[in-house]
């Protein structure tokens, strides 16, 4: 599949944002979040920052931008009508959190907005994550392991952001983050593994043979494409990144996004103080490139029934 | 609204392709393109088509594929289209209700007025039917010439999709696949008519019969020869005639 720049924006930043939000709204919940306008602007400004540079980037991904209001008419069948729709029920909730928190709030209103932010952020990537899964064509999308790691993945990222913030303002939440970021990062760790070792050693349902429908005469191979050039359907879901190239990427993505943060988390909690904040967002730019670096392999890599139809062996 | 259709579409409007017959001339191709190019959602957009990398929407294309090995082996002609599956992920995935399909005939079709091109669709089509208009910025498809069947003002023998019209070999076929009764659907029954890529459970309309088995091949798996079943006079009439 083609690695469209926007969409991949889009599903690191959006995922991330979310990530940092549903952690800050866990914070709440505990009644762990630092009081104060200072942390309330620093935190809830990055979450939807990135949140809504994520969205705005997907726009880009349009042919008519000034009619995505219309995604959000269809959630009674589309996972992408109900991730348009529960990223903006997330904004009343999560902005209300803020503002609360930055007048001082607390009590049970701050822990129902926390649990209620929390669960609409985490329920948004899952939306995400299903419009990959529900897609059959796609073999490495279609199966159980992508929306967990949409899940850890955006967990990763936005704890790590959540640790560097809550460093940075010398909150004894730090330490709870930052275990819950060393946590996801090692999950997140483990799943690209497996997510990959499934990659490596299966393929998909569909054959040249069922594709059109002549096994019974035998092995089935293109000997003339219908064109010389490239076609729509080519360039979308034609994409291939060489092998040679993907092993590279992979080591990068893993390197970058779970153990270069995951080293800096651990040595910020060890040494606190004026590093804490450093380290943690030294750990969390280098999440989000690897998540980068992972999510343009998620596309990269997937490959499209029907290329079937243009020569590929298998999908 | 991209829920489908709450019953099953009364008709199921589709083709039905004669790989036996097909001589990949890719006239179904052209034909299409210059009838929706003025259609229903024209218009099919070419870039740069003079130039070094031409592309254009294309609703229909001609694919040829070898199958099987040595004396087997056949090169086979594939025209591939929408295939208006009675489960279409296209339309369930679309966010704005463009892509939708039609209750009373069940063909598939995209509003281009209400489309963002988010291409969602496109990727959610096993079959690869559905081309993006770049310069529209909108997805368009097959849309089985709804402009044609339906028109009065055509003779009625022309009431039929612009490549079922134009194939010189007969190869393509238009009718009602839900009416048991009709020639298409008992075209299918009578050639063993197949859905392509069944697996994953789109359920396509259009059915495609495979090649005839070749005529003095025995069917795969038979090795029975003419010698051993028969000698003599009528072993040399059954060897001659079974060349």
């Amino acid at each position: 599949m083609n690695p469209a720049p926007s969409v991949i924006v889009f599903t690191v930043g959006s995922g991330a944002g979310y990530g940092l939000l549903a952690a800050l709204g866990v914070l709440a919940a505990f009644g762990l979040l630092p009081p104060g306008p200072g942390f309330a602007v620093a935190s809830f400004g990055l979450a939807l920052g990135l949140v809504t540079a994520g969205l705005a980037s997907s726009a880009l991904h349009l042919g008519h931008p000034e009619r995505a209001w219309r995604a959000f008419s269809q959630w009674r069948s589309s996972w992408l009508s109900r991730e348009a729709v529960l990223a903006a029920a997330t904004y009343p909730p999560a902005l209300l959190l803020a503002f609360l928190s930055a007048s001082g709030g607390s009590g049970a209103a701050l822990a129902a907005l926390g649990v209620l932010t929390a669960c609409l952020a985490a329920a948004t990537v899952v939306c995400t994550g299903m419009i990959y899964r529900s897609l059959k064509p796609i073999h490495a999308w279609a199966n159980r392991l992508t929306v967990p790691g949409y899940l850890i993945i955006g967990a990763a990222t936005g704890l790590t952001l959540a640790f560097a913030v809550l460093a940075a303002f010398r909150a004894p939440a730090a330490w709870g983050a930052g275990a819950a970021a060393l946590a996801a990062l090692a999950g997140g760790f483990l799943h690209k593994r497996a997510y990959w070792r499934f990659l490596d050693t299966t393929s998909g349902p569909a054959t040249p043979e069922s594709a059109t429908g002549l096994g019974g005469i035998g092995r089935v191979r293109l000997i003339d494409p219908p064109h010389t050039g490239r076609n729509f359907v080519m360039r979308e879901m034609g994409f291939v990144v060489a092998r040679k190239h993907a092993e590279v990427l992979r080591r990068i993505a893993l390197g970058a996004g779970f153990v270069v943060p995951a080293w800096a988390v651990a040595v910020g909690l060890g040494l606190g103080g004026d590093a804490a904040p450093w380290l943690g967002a030294a750990g969390a730019l280098s999440a989000l490139f690897g998540a980068l670096v992972e999510r343009w392999l998620f596309f990269a890599e997937a490959r499209h029934a029907a290329m079937l139809y243009y020569g590929a062996a298998s999908a | 609204m991209t829920s489908l259709p709450d019953t099953q579409p009364a008709k199921r409007l589709g083709l039905v392709i004669d790989l036996d017959t097909c001589v990949g001339c890719h006239a179904c191709a052209v034909n299409c393109k210059e009838w929706n190019t003025g259609g229903h959602s024209a218009p099919l957009t070419d870039l740069d088509p003079y130039g070094a990398d031409p592309r254009g929407v294309w609703f229909n294309r001609v694919h040829s594929f070898e199958a099987g090995e040595g004396e087997r082996g056949r090169t086979v002609h594939f025209p591939r289209s929408c295939l208006h599956c009675d489960e279409p992920a296209c339309v369930t995935v679309c966010p704005t209700g463009a892509s939708y399909k039609r209750a009373e005939d069940g063909i598939v079709l995209v509003n281009p007025d209400t489309c963002i091109g988010c291409k969602l669709c496109s990727w959610a089509c096993p079959y690869g039917a559905r081309e993006y208009d770049e310069d529209e910025g909108v997805m368009k498809k097959c849309t089985l010439c709804i402009d044609r069947i339906y028109n009065e003002t055509l003779p009625e023998a022309e009431r039929v999709p612009a490549c079922v019209s134009t194939c010189p070999a007969k190869a393509r076929h238009f009718g009602d696949l839900a009416d048991p009764a009709s020639a298409v659907s008992r075209l299918v029954a009578e050639r063993g008519g197949v859905d392509l890529m069944p697996e994953l459970g789109y359920r396509p309309v259009n059915k495609y019969l495979p090649p005839r088995p070749r005529a003095g091949l025995a069917p795969a798996g038979d090795d029975r020869s003419p010698e051993t079943t028969l000698s003599g006079f009528l072993g040399w009439v059954d060897r001659i005639l079974s060349r």
